[in-house]
């Protein structure tokens, strides 16, 4: 418990009263500059920015990573043989240290990387793009990386909670002649709810938090094309000292994490009582 | 409903199609690393003349082998400390109604809530001023205090589904309330601690970003920063880089497919949390 205060709650607290100072980090004496710090935020379009990417990433990679997670569980909770291996081989890349597979990704995305130079060879050489040195494209390619690695996550947590649906429900639905898409959504759909719960939620904050691939992949660049707060927060501290400016950033991202999970939690317990 | 049929032969295909697509880059990752590097023909081609001089200089060049122990090192400390600290402390949590262990839940729910990005600016000054920056002993001290509500969280919820029965019975013979916890409770506890042992480890094994920060400027590394610095040296050496990311892959991979059961079923094993 000490540990836990120590750690996690006597420095977020020191980090809320820092937000409102002008500390550099390394001088004791510091002076109290109020809302400073965060007015300074509402001006910088560099930070705002960056609050907008941080948004459009954690929607966009929890809609296409739990889309194709859902795909691949009701794939894999099929009659297929290969059912076992492709489940261990899909959810491998998720255990791989991140920054790992956003280097290999690095490589692969650049202009004369494999990804260009496999479109070459099926022969749509024209759609061959620099894609994390434009600037419009270097978002999206992010959220393509992390999409590749974690959507295997999102389906083996899918599938436990397919596999805890009742086999007679399934039969049930089918002896009344309702098509696939229907017997998803009027049948199993409700019963996934946990799992939808779940899945939601470390996908939204995960993408809210996320730091490791931008830093390996893009730096925040091209210019600021893809800072997210994560970086800017590390960028401001220990690039250029503002530490208190730094830190009032993180009070933004945390109030932003705890809007989106009570928004999230309070909608999904309503479906969950809703479904049950 | 229950028979393969033709249509369950094309899900197949299609399943197969998407495990391809995802196994694309790992077979780009593996051919670069094999590769001389005066060969320059397209990433996709199969490398003519492999060659493990890569591995062997990436080995050397990069002092993988002391982030390998570093990383190792801080993995297994941390993870035996925040299993050790959250079952002891989910088992009052969940045991005693009192008001105060409700209140007590409700604040270590917070902890999950706060974005580490908050506290850790303010406790990179407290690590400094007791000196332990730099050391693997700031990773440890960190990770037991960021991976402790989420565990405990996951331990709450096992204990209250467990019956009270086994504990009831052990302290009636005389057992004291400790020893029942460890012989008694704590083997029950098998299932949920397999989970919080999977994700603690690849949580704080994958880490990059405290690393980065608390070991920034001093040769102790761990894995993922080590690689971040070899990249950084090695800017356009691909095959170069790529046989260090293949060296960091290997250990997890061989782990992952070792244990997959418990793994995947430590991932999914959150759900029931």
């Amino acid at each position: 418990m000490l540990l836990f205060a120590f750690v996690v709650l006597v420095p977020s607290a020191r980090g809320v009263y820092y937000a409102f100072t002008d500390w550099d980090g390394l001088s004791p004496d510091l002076s109290f500059v109020g809302l400073d710090n965060f007015a300074g935020i509402a001006r910088d379009p560099d930070a705002v920015q960056a609050i907008w990417h941080t948004v459009v990433i954690a929607v966009s990679i929890t809609i296409i990573q739990n889309g194709i997670g859902l795909l691949l569980a009701l794939g894999v909770n099929s009659l297929i043989k290969s059912r076992t291996v492709l489940r261990v081989f899909l959810f491998a890349p998720a255990v791989v240290t991140p920054i790992v597979t956003a280097y290999l990704w690095r490589n692969l995305l650049g202009p004369d990387g494999a990804v260009n130079s496999l479109l070459g060879a099926v022969g749509l050489g024209r759609w061959g793009q620099d894609w994390l040195g434009d600037p419009q494209l270097a978002l999206w390619s992010i959220v393509a990386v992390i999409v590749w690695q974690f959507a295997g996550y999102s389906m083996v947590i899918f599938l436990a909670g397919l596999q805890s649906v009742p086999k007679e429900l399934y039969e049930a639905a089918a002896i009344d002649g309702s098509g696939p898409v229907r017997r998803f959504w009027s049948v199993i759909r409700p019963q996934l709810a946990p799992a939808i719960t779940i899945n939601l939620m470390l996908s939204i904050i995960g993408g809210i938090k996320l730091f490791d691939q931008v830093y390996a992949l893009t730096g925040g660049g091209p210019g600021h094309a893809t800072d997210t707060i994560s970086t800017l927060i590390y960028k401001d501290a220990f690039t250029l000292g503002e530490f208190g400016y730094s830190i009032a950033l993180a009070v933004v991202l945390t109030i932003i994490v705890a809007v989106a999970s009570t928004g999230q939690y309070l909608v999904l317990a309503r479906n969950e009582r809703a479904a049950s | 409903m229950n028979r393969y049929r033709w249509r369950t032969f094309g899900l197949e295909l299609a399943m197969i199609a998407a495990a391809v697509v995802v196994a694309f880059p790992v077979y780009v990752l593996v051919n670069l690393a094999v590769r001389a590097p005066s060969d320059t023909s397209s990433p996709i081609r199969p490398t003519t003349s492999p060659t493990l001089a890569n591995f062997s200089q990436a080995w050397r060049e990069g002092g993988l082998g002391g982030a390998l122990v570093n990383s190792a090192l801080v993995t297994s400390i941390s993870v035996v400390v925040v299993l050790a600290v959250s079952s002891l402390a989910a088992y009052p949590l969940a045991r005693a109604t009192a008001r105060w262990s409700r209140a007590m839940f409700l604040l270590i729910m917070l902890g999950l809530v706060l974005p580490f990005q908050l506290a850790a600016l303010p406790l990179y000054q407290t690590m400094r001023d007791l000196g332990l920056l730099g050391t693997v002993w700031a990773l440890v001290l960190f990770y037991a205090g960021l991976q402790v509500p989420f565990t405990t969280f996951l331990y709450t919820g096992f204990i209250r589904a467990l019956p009270h029965d086994f504990e009831d019975a052990a302290l009636i013979d005389g057992c004291r309330p400790w020893d029942a916890f460890r012989h008694v409770v704590f083997p029950m506890l098998r299932p949920v601690t397999v989970t919080a042992l999977v994700l603690n480890a690849i949580a704080v094994w994958n880490d990059f970003f405290t690393p980065l920060l608390y070991l920034s400027g001093s040769d102790q590394q761990t894995m993922p920063v080590a690689l971040a610095g070899f990249v950084g040296q090695y800017v356009a050496d691909w095959n170069l880089i790529f046989a260090a990311l293949v060296i960091s892959i290997v250990p997890i991979l061989v782990l992952y497919f070792a244990l997959q059961r418990s793994i995947i079923n430590g991932f999914a094993g959150g759900l029931k949390g």
